[in-house]
């Protein structure tokens, strides 16, 4: 894991004492609510419906266990005794006070971690593949780009005033797993060659109110030259994107007016006079920083254990856990585990300060010290010996995280949304248990196989309802909570958004819905082999509309 | 008289801001700032009249139309209207590091204590402070931070080209 270098240290020391005077100023009087708040967004800080949210960077999803522990030390001293893992990857918390801030950030400090950038019209959190470095169907570990994008957009001089938020994420595997394709840019590692590593990059993807699929610009762009060439369509960004309308500042907005051909020519033209800069990135640097992410010193062990076969043919509990939440690892004898925090009756992604804690110990014991965030509001545990899996099972058991459920129904994507958000038209978290509670039976839920159902709060899409192959999305009409249900959106290299089914629904209806959605599947599938997005794509959206929308004859 | 800070100092400043339509004194002891569109409009007159000339360009304006002007430009006012808009930033880069302009560039407009460290590295050397928020503040900002990661103006070389 990256460990910080002593620019990161004094940057992010100088940080902590900026953001206590400016708090100070503010308590003082001298900072304006405006001028505070955007400031205080630079560092994490919402207010919220009912207190403060801040969100606190997890850079490209990956956590040390004195990380968890520091974790769960602020959320019991300075919060309720729980966090929240959010679909960028970042951890949040929902009751700090105001003036208790800079102190937490102080705190975070200690651990190398902390706010900056997380929310704002800035660049905000690199995000990653969560097996990086682990995944079988890696190109290579794109957690040394991370890190040098993440430097190169900390507290950039010119890029901290942008028209609007601004998401990078970096993919590197043939099974996407960053959502790099709905991020404002996306980079993908292609190939390395002779010691190079190409990328392409699209620009203008992005979920939320325009949810738009982002386009290529670049292809064969190598590793030395990717900073100067983000550099460039920042620039670009920033000057032409649109100040009149928030509702249109992103950057997907401009590279649809101007088309993706224009903009990337723009993009070129800024590119050609930095490129052969100071800018390029000597291969020694980008070694540097893998030297950070090497191996660790796994043990030689026989691809696989005999206990753990045992077990698996006399535990259905077990075996279930194993199917679901184990992953296939690169080296023989150890796996991937995933923490399922998708219990039903606890709201997606919450966990609790004894739960990190108890997750701390778990790392150190099992996997090497190290935890990974999930854009699915999950935590993998990348490095589990398969011989342990037993112990680590039983953990986790015990801790409300063997929910043998990843990548099936009721591993719900959900915003924080009403009961939180106070940007919200409706609640999301209700409306998670009412469909968790609908499909609570294993065979059942097994039966319908891999499915993602994503549910966001209102259009600004956290809950990335549109890739969702189900996805929900909170709407207000006259001041009632509303439901609408898209069909068919995915994410992934060749992602698509969701279709609208059509008029949209009572919060007491939707489990119904997603219920019928799920019988016209399991009816038409082909085999057990296709998927609900599978059956989608081949029917189209209308045997799922009629059945939804048809009169009840009963 | 105006106090402004300028290459890290509080010094006083004698330039006369004109809005548009206003007429431009004929007395070349007077540094004049106007707008873009007033510049475009009488570019051979305002370069050849005696005093300095400085333009201001606003947010959506950008720097192409002075470029071709820069040698008869002593000061380019970049005005920030919204502490929170940044085109500026980039502007003064580009007039930098692009176009190699070594005069002075001031922000003007909504400029306080919190944004000057970062326009100060995109090369933005002066500083019309806003009013009512304190100048001794704000050049206090420009300590904020002793580095950053990225190449600016002034640091050449981003991290990992500094050995
Ligand atoms: S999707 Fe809307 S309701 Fe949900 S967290 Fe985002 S802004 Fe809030």
């Amino acid at each position: 894991m990256y460990v910080y270098s002593a620019i990161d240290r004094q940057l992010l020391d100088e940080r902590v004492a900026q953001f206590r005077d400016q708090t100070r100023r503010y308590l003082a009087g001298d900072l304006s609510d405006d001028e505070f708040r955007h400031l205080r967004l630079r560092n994490g800080l919402y207010i919220q419906r009912f207190a403060p949210m801040y969100r606190i960077s997890v850079p490209y999803g990956m956590l040390n266990s004195k990380q968890l522990r520091k974790l769960a030390h602020i959320t019991r001293t300075w919060d309720k005794g729980y966090a929240h893992v959010s679909t960028r990857q970042n951890i949040q918390l929902n009751w700090p006070a105001l003036e208790d801030v800079p102190e937490i950030l102080a705190e975070l400090a200690t651990v190398e971690m902390h706010s900056i950038q997380t929310s704002g019209n800035c660049i905000r959190n690199i995000c990653t593949d969560h097996f990086a470095g682990v995944a079988a169907d890696e190109v290579a570990d794109p957690r040394p780009w991370c890190e040098l994008i993440r430097q190169w957009a900390t507290f950039h001089p010119e890029f901290n005033w942008l028209p609007r938020k601004f998401k990078i994420a970096v993919t590197a595997t043939t099974h996407d797993r960053s959502v790099w394709m709905f991020n404002d840019v996306g980079v993908r590692i292609d190939r390395v060659e002779n010691g190079t590593t190409y990328f392409s990059v699209q620009a203008g993807g992005g979920l939320g109110r325009t949810p738009m699929k982002g386009v290529v610009i670049k292809q064969d762009l190598p590793g030395e030259d990717l900073l100067s060439y983000l550099e460039a369509i920042l620039r670009v960004y920033n000057m032409h994107g649109r100040r009149d309308n928030k509702f249109k500042a992103r950057i997907k907005i401009i590279v649809k007016a101007f088309g993706p051909d224009v903009f990337a020519k723009m993009v070129e033209d800024e590119w050609q006079w930095i490129k052969d800069g100071p800018m390029k990135v000597p291969a020694g640097e980008v070694e540097r920083l893998a030297s950070h992410f090497t191996a660790p010193p796994y043990e030689d062990l026989p691809a696989t254990d005999p206990d753990l076969q045992d077990l698996l043919a006399t535990s259905q509990a077990f075996r279930f856990w194993y199917r679901n939440n184990v992953f296939a690892h690169r080296v023989p004898g150890y796996a991937m585990v995933m923490l399922s925090l998708k219990k039903t009756g606890v709201a997606p992604g919450d966990i609790t300060d004894a739960q990190l804690d108890a997750v701390a110990d778990l790392a150190d014991l099992y996997s090497f010290g190290e935890v990974r965030t999930t854009h699915d509001q999950n935590l993998v545990l990348a490095d589990v010996k398969q011989s342990d899996l037993p112990m680590v099972w039983e953990a986790l058991t015990i801790l409300g995280f063997a929910t043998p459920n990843i990548g099936k129904l009721t591993d719900i994507i959900a915003c924080p949304g009403g009961d939180y958000c106070s940007l919200a038209n409706a609640k999301s978290i209700p409306i998670a248990e009412q469909i968790q509670r609908r499909f609570d039976d294993l065979d059942y839920l097994y039966e319908i196989g891999d499915i993602d159902l994503n549910i966001s709060g209102c259009m600004n899409a956290c809950g990335h309802h549109h890739i969702g192959h189900i996805g929900i999305l909170g709407v207000d009409k006259k001041g009632e909570e509303f439901y609408q249900v898209q069909v068919g959106g995915h994410m992934g290299h060749d992602g698509a958004l969701g279709e609208v089914l059509g008029p949209s629904f009572y919060a007491d209806e939707v489990a119904d819905v997603v219920e019928k959605l799920i019988d016209v599947y399991l009816e038409t599938r082909r085999d057990e082999e296709e998927r609900f997005i599978d059956t989608y794509r081949r029917l189209g959206i209308e045997p799922f509309r009629e059945r939804v929308y048809a009169k009840d004859h009963s | 008289m105006r106090k402004i800070i300028r290459d890290r100092q509080l010094v006083d400043d004698r330039w006369t801001y004109l809005e548009a339509g206003a007429a431009v004194p004929a007395d070349g002891e007077i540094d004049v700032v106007v707008p873009l569109a007033t510049f475009l409009a009488d570019a051979p007159a305002l370069l050849a009249r005696d005093g300095r000339l400085g333009v201001r360009i606003e947010p959506g304006e950008g720097v192409a139309d002075i470029v071709p002007h820069l040698a008869g430009i002593d000061l380019v006012c970049v005005n920030f209207p919204a502490f929170h808009d940044g085109r500026g930033l980039s502007y003064a880069r580009e007039l930098r590091e692009r176009h190699r302009y070594g005069g002075e560039i001031r922000a003007v407009g909504d400029v306080q204590r919190d944004q000057v460290f970062g326009m100060y590295r995109c090369g933005i050397n002066a500083f019309d402070v806003k009013e009512g928020k304190s100048i001794v503040d704000t050049l206090n900002g420009l300590k904020d931070f002793s580095t950053g990661y990225q190449a600016d103006v002034y640091e050449t070389r981003p991290v990992y080209q500094r050995g």
